[in-house]
Parts: structure tokens; C-alpha cells; sequence
């Protein structure tokens, strides 16, 4: 590696960028290159350095100096003065305002230094229901690029060079969708918007509509000129007020203002966008599906080919592209698609929204490159698991995905990595689970979503999800036999080769990835009867280990039922009779005292300790203190 | 409003960039209140009706009061954002009306930074 004598840190934060930092490092690195000084000063991009209302600013090291509110040309000046003769340039030395020092920086914090914001540029910055702040921020400059200075071919072309792929689950280029569809004649074309967001566990869509719901409309223009579409429809789920309000504001408004109708830009070019609302079933996220639902008609898929970019919407060549894919639009138009690849893998370029939820210190919304591994989101920007539990595995893709253990954390996210594991990056949820969390239990959890939300077109999918079900729900409950593992397995492979659309073709993979990866479980709830999480309440016996009791009195206050019984310095015990199996009491156990037994302890525990030296030792022997 | 040009655009750009940005002889202090679906569910209307209300009470005219969507945290929702001129913006967390109030009273009016409310100070990074 070679060694700088200076390093020149340009301030990345959404304020610099927005005042132009991007072109500053671009000239500073050519500037650089014209002195021949690109091996001695090192040029970074890097996280807020906290003086936006200076910004843009730029620091340089060792010197310890700011430079603020620079433009490009001050660059030359501060190559010459600075870098070559040492003489910082006083006029533009930032006299560094007064700060609170105990508010820490973004920059030193992993949940915001390790995130990079191009989808979600506006986050949390604008006001969305108004147009102007939109366009304060480069708003629809892409557009007016794309609408006045590129032919068709051109979109498609930097689109294709940009990498960029669906970000609603499938990682279709979205170049490539564009261009087949552009390459069909017709006098009627429609793009359209899939925001029927439904995967448990996933907000990534509805936070972007919700946010910044004129990049959506930005990113469906500029798909419509690169087809040759005059119409669009944005399929948004009724469960998402909020968003349906505020896409329908920013529509009226940019009518108001020329952005959409007729003779856009006075360039001539036409599109009139309106919203449909889903009634919310899942499967209507699958695209021939949501064509038909537009129609009027049941939302069911159909076969393809023909696929929708030549026969889609009413049988007309149609482009549906998903929120997020949407909102990455502009940015490349603008930026390029070098600019583009310059984050992330060669096969999966640019940055990734995920939802994060469930066992997680930060739960909200994230933007990393791909190809960062997961355990410096989980860990890093996630903040890890809280309440001191244990990570167990994350959860990828809703119900069309499957759970990562802990020994795959090193996984890198791209599209290719995640699926060797057996999930799939999909729309972005990422839902962490601690070992409270029985993986018999979290299969079954997505088995009832995607058996429930099955459209019935395809046997495979709508029988087999639901013996598929039955088969789980009984390991849960206790029936469970020898052969169910490898039914489901079985099962599981049917259905995925016979089912027509991605929702059958993938409802079995949070299955097998659970067995894949988890099977110990499957077993000792089959062989043992015995759910060690506690949370299948027929497979498990809750007690005390007296042993370890500090009779502190923390479960006996929480239980419901009251069937924890001991004074203070007396070790608890759990009546059996009373017990209902909550886990509260386990939960709430510091001392590790409270333990979970197979189902077979809980008539051994009716009886008196000492009572029955046969059943104590049984109890014993379960209890693994004895072998 | 008459149907806009590429030079409009570009124009209105200018415009609502310099009312976005603070600057001298203009509002001295933006506020946002953070109200995607999960700020308003946490209480971001409390706070926000909270900060109206002194707002009025203090008869402060420089002051820039925002809506906007979620910020990325969840789950430590009710939060703001205060933008004080010649400083970072300061993020707010797990915030109410109580809450709210103080920060008004200390930061949005002396300046100073609530540091047991504040996660972080900054803008986020974006390329």
C-alpha cells in the first residue's frame, strides 16, 4: 500500500453533497493528477465531519485544517498554496463554530459511517408533501436530463452499464427489462409501480413512498421515455394510508406543474400517472398477478411467456419496476452509471435498502453497498442483539426467503452469496432472531402466511402448502414422527419445480432452510418431545433448578398463574398443574435457574421431591444431571 | 401555477435551496419532526403540537418548523431533528412533549445541546 504524506478527507454528508462535494473531490482528484501529486495526497470520501452549515467542507491531515464552503474553483488554489507550497489558504479556513462535545458524530458511529444513502438520499430531509424541496434537491433534474438531452436507447444503455438490478426480490436487470420492452411496437405501452410491499418484516417500499414519494414518480418518468409508455399506474396495498396520501399529493402537484400530463418540460413527451390501490394479497406483488388484479380482475398469475414487456397490462407491452428500483433511478441518470458501480459487487452493484426488525438494538431502515457481510449489519449498524440474548439466526426474504445461522454471518450481501445460503436477498427484510426463538415455529410462521395467501391457482402450491402446514403444526404440537423431516424435504422440492410464480416456487425455502440449518431442532421435537426455546407450550416442562435459585423472587412476581411458590432464601418451585408454559418466568430469570425440560418432566414434577427415589432420579436423568 | 420550463426547474432549485439551508439574516433555527408512520404512531404529533405550542408561547419568528418522513430509526421514534445556524444538526430520540419543551427552552432558544435526548450530531452520508 503506498504511503500519503497528506490525506484530504471530502465531507460525504447529505448537506455537502447536496452543495456540491462530488464535483469538489472531481476536481480535486484531477487537479491532483495535473501536479503530479496523486501518489503523495490521498483524496477520501468520508461520513459527516458535523460542520454542514458550513459545508461543503473538506479536512485536510496531518494539518488539521477545514477548508469550508468551497466550490471547484477554489480547488486549483488550494492544491497550489497548500499542497504544493504549504501555505494553507487562510480565506477559506473554516474558524471551527462552537460545539457540544458530549453529542458524538456521525462519523463515529457505525449505524450511520458504515450506511450510504443514494435511494434513501432524502430521508428524513425534505418535506414530502411539498414538490419545490424536492427539486432543491435535485429533483427531477433527472427527468429533464433524460427528457431533453437522451434518446431511448441512451437511457437504456446507462441503465444497463449502471448494474442495477429489481430490488423487489427477483434482482432482474432492470436494463435489460427496459430494453426488451422498448424494442416492441405498439401505440399504447404502460409503466408501472409495484408497491404492494407484503412481506412480514419488510418497510423498505412504504418509508420511500411515505419520505420522498416524488423519486418515485421521477424514476417512472424516466422509465416511460426509455419505453415509450404514456400511462402509469402505481399499485400501492390499501394497508398504506400514509403512502397512498402523499404519492396521491405529489401526483396532483406535479401535474400543477407540468411534471406529469402532457407536453412534459415543454418537451413533448406525455405521461399521466395514476394510483391503484391492492386490497393487500401477497400474491398480487407477483407481476402478472398485479397486471391482472389492475384489470379488475381476480389477482392470479398467469404462464410466461408472453412476458409483460411485450404482453402485459391489457395485453399491451408493459415495464413494472419496483419502488426502490425506482427511487435509484435518478441518481444514475444524473450521476452515471460509473458513479453507480462504484459501490458494491462486479454482479451486484450500487446499495441495498433493508428493513431491520425483530431481536435488534436498532430497529429502522438502512442503505448499505452489496456486498457488505451481514454480521457488520447485524453487529455493527444493528447495534447487535439487545437484553443480553443470543443471536440465532436472520431471516432474508419474507417468506420467500430463509434463515442465516450464526456460522454464515460472514456471508457477503449480493445476490449470488445470499442465495448459496439458501435464502434470497428479496425485497429486503431482515428480520434477527435471538434463542428464544423455537426455528420449528418461526417455518411454520411463514408456512401459514404463504399457505394463507396461496391464490389456489396451482395444486402443488395450495394442497402442498397447507399438508406442508399440517405436517409442521403436528411437530409443534407433539405428533410429530419419524419420516416428517424428510417428507417436508420432499414435499418442499415438489412444490418448488411445479409451482408456476415465485410465490409457490419459493414458500418452501424458510422450511428448508430451517432444516438445513437447524435440524437438531426438528429432531429433539419429533424424538424427544422436548422444544428447548419453550415455545412449542406442548413440548416442554418449565422448572427450577434449586440449585442455582437465589430465590429473588423475580419469577414469582411475574407469573400469571401464581403456581411459582418459595419464600425468601428458599429455592422457588413451579407448580406443574398451574403452569401454563408463558415463559415468563424464564424469561425474566437472571441467575439461569429457570430451565426448560422435555414434556415428559412435567408429571415427574407433580410429585414431592423425595417422595419416590425412581422419580427423582428420572427427573434427574432428564434434567441432565445425571447420566 | 403555470406549467414549468427545464430553466424553471432549475430556478426553483436555486430558490428553495436557499430556504432550505439556514443563513445569516434568515431563520436562525430549523426544526424537523420526524412523521413516516412510525414517528406519528410513537407520538411525533405530541411533540409536534408540543413545539407549535411554544413556539406561539415564545412569539418566535425565526424559527423554521418541518415535517418529514422517517429517519431511518425506528424504533427510538419520536424523533427530531434541530438545525441551529453555524452548527450541525443535531438528532433528537425517544422524544415527548416534555422532552420537546426542553429542547426548545435550551437548544432551539440558547443554543445549547439537550445532550440526554441527542444521539448524534451530523448529516448523513450520501454519494
Amino acid at each position: 500500500m503506498d504511503t500519503f504524506r497528506t490525506s484530504v478527507m471530502v465531507c460525504g454528508g447529505t448537506g455537502c453533497v447536496a452543495g456540491g462535494t462530488l464535483k469538489i473531490k472531481k476536481a480535486l482528484d484531477e487537479e491532483l493528477r495535473r501536479k503530479g501529486l496523486e501518489k503523495e495526497i490521498n483524496v477520501l470520501l468520508t461520513g459527516c465531519l458535523g460542520f454542514c452549515a458550513q459545508g461543503p467542507v473538506i479536512a485536510v491531515h496531518p494539518d488539521e485544517i477545514f477548508y469550508q464552503r468551497l466550490t471547484a474553483e477554489d480547488i486549483p488554489v488550494i492544491v497550489e498554496d497548500h499542497f504544493v507550497k504549504g501555505r494553507p489558504v487562510e480565506r477559506l479556513v473554516c474558524k471551527e463554530p462552537a460545539r457540544e462535545q458530549t453529542v458524538p458524530l456521525m462519523k463515529d458511529i457505525p449505524f450511520y459511517n458504515l450506511q450510504v444513502l443514494r435511494a434513501l438520499r432524502n430521508k428524513g430531509m425534505i418535506d414530502a408533501e411539498n414538490i419545490d424541496e424536492y427539486i432543491a434537491r435535485d429533483g427531477y433534474q433527472a427527468a429533464a436530463k433524460a427528457l431533453t438531452e437522451m434518446t431511448s436507447a441512451q437511457i437504456v444503455d446507462e441503465m444497463k452499464r449502471s448494474g442495477l438490478r429489481g430490488r423487489g426480490g427477483a434482482g432482474f436487470p432492470t436494463g435489460l427489462k427496459w430494453e426488451f420492452c422498448a424494442k416492441v411496437k405498439d401505440d399504447q405501452k404502460y409503466i408501472l409501480c409495484n408497491g404492494d410491499e407484503g412481506d412480514p418484516g419488510a418497510f423498505m417500499d412504504r418509508s420511500i413512498m411515505e419520505a420522498d414519494p416524488h423519486v418515485v414518480l421521477e424514476g417512472m418518468l424516466i422509465g416511460a421515455k426509455a419505453i415509450g409508455a404514456s400511462k402509469g399506474y402505481i399499485y400501492v396495498r390499501a394497508e398504506y394510508p400514509l403512502a397512498v396520501h402523499r404519492l396521491q399529493l405529489a401526483i396532483d402537484q406535479a401535474k400543477e406543474y407540468g411534471l406529469l400530463g402532457e407536453n412534459i418540460l415543454g418537451t413533448g413527451f406525455n405521461l399521466d400517472i395514476e394510483i391503484y390501490q391492492g386490497a393487500g394479497a401477497f400474491v398480487c406483488g407477483e407481476e402478472t398477478a398485479l397486471m391482472r388484479s389492475l384489470e379488475g380482475k381476480r389477482g392470479m398469475p398467469r404462464p410466461r411467456p408472453p412476458f409483460p414487456a411485450v404482453k402485459g397490462l391489457w395485453d399491451k407491452p408493459t415495464v413494472l419496476n419496483n419502488v426502490e428500483t425506482y427511487a435509484n433511478i435518478p441518481p444514475i441518470i444524473l450521476n452515471g452509471a460509473d458513479w453507480y458501480r462504484s459501490l458494491g459487487t462486479e454482479k451486484s452493484s450500487g446499495t441495498k435498502v433493508f428493513a431491520l426488525s425483530g431481536a435488534i438494538s436498532n430497529i429502522g431502515l438502512i442503505e448499505v453497498p452489496m456486498g457488505i457481510p451481514l454480521r457488520k449489519i447485524i453487529y455493527e449498524i444493528g447495534g447487535g442483539v439487545p437484553n443480553k440474548r443470543k443471536f440465532k439466526a436472520v431471516q432474508l426474504g419474507g417468506p420467500s426467503g430463509g434463515c442465516i445461522p450464526e456460522h454464515l454471518l460472514d456471508t457477503p450481501v449480493t445476490y449470488e452469496d445470499i442465495m448459496q445460503t439458501g435464502a434470497i436477498v428479496g425485497s429486503g427484510g431482515m428480520v434477527v432472531m435471538n434463542d428464544l426463538n423455537c426455528m420449528v415455529s418461526v417455518a411454520k410462521f411463514f408456512l401459514e402466511f404463504t399457505a394463507e395467501e396461496s391464490c389456489g391457482k396451482c395444486p402443488p402450491c395450495r394442497i402442498g402448502t397447507t399438508v406442508m402446514l399440517d405436517i409442521l403444526t403436528n411437530i409443534t404440537e407433539g405428533r410429530g414422527k419419524a419420516g416428517d423431516i424428510e417428507l417436508l424435504q420432499d414435499m418442499a422440492q415438489d412444490i418448488i419445480s411445479t409451482s408456476l410464480c415465485g410465490l409457490g416456487q419459493t414458500a418452501p425455502n424458510p422450511v428448508l432452510t430451517t432444516i438445513r440449518y437447524f435440524r437438531d431442532e426438528y429432531e429433539s421435537h419429533i424424538n424427544e418431545g422436548w422444544c428447548r426455546t419453550g415455545v412449542c407450550k406442548d413440548l416442554c416442562t418449565f422448572y427450577i433448578d434449586e440449585e442455582k435459585c437465589k430465590a429473588c423472587g423475580a419469577c414469582k412476581r411475574v407469573c400469571p398463574q401464581d403456581a411459582v411458590s418459595g419464600e425468601k432464601k428458599v429455592p422457588h418451585r413451579i407448580d406443574q398443574a398451574r403452569c401454563i408454559q408463558c415463559r415468563s418466568c424464564y424469561e425474566v430469570c437472571k441467575f439461569d435457574s429457570v430451565k426448560i425440560g422435555p414434556r415428559s418432566m412435567r408429571e415427574l414434577l407433580k410429585g414431592l421431591p423425595g417422595q419416590d427415589a425412581l422419580r427423582d432420579r428420572q427427573i434427574r436423568t432428564l434434567a441432565g444431571k445425571e447420566e | 401555477m403555470p406549467r414549468l420550463t427545464v430553466d424553471d426547474l432549475k430556478k426553483i432549485k436555486e430558490q428553495h435551496r436557499e430556504k432550505l439551508a439556514l443563513k445569516e439574516g434568515g431563520s436562525r433555527v430549523k426544526v424537523t419532526v420526524h412523521m413516516g408512520t412510525c414517528g406519528i404512531a410513537a407520538g411525533a404529533k405530541k411533540v409536534m403540537d408540543a413545539l407549535l405550542d411554544e413556539i406561539g408561547k415564545a412569539g418566535a419568528k425565526d424559527i423554521i418548523v418541518a415535517t418529514s418522513g422517517c429517519a431511518g430509526l425506528c424504533s427510538k421514534e419520536p424523533m427530531a431533528t434541530v438545525e441551529v445556524l453555524n452548527a450541525a444538526p443535531v438528532k433528537y430520540v425517544y422524544l415527548n412533549e416534555e422532552k420537546m419543551r426542553k429542547i426548545f427552552a435550551e437548544h432551539v432558544q440558547k443554543g445549547q445541546v439537550v445532550g440526554e435526548c441527542a444521539l448524534v450530531a451530523g448529516s448523513e452520508t450520501a454519494y
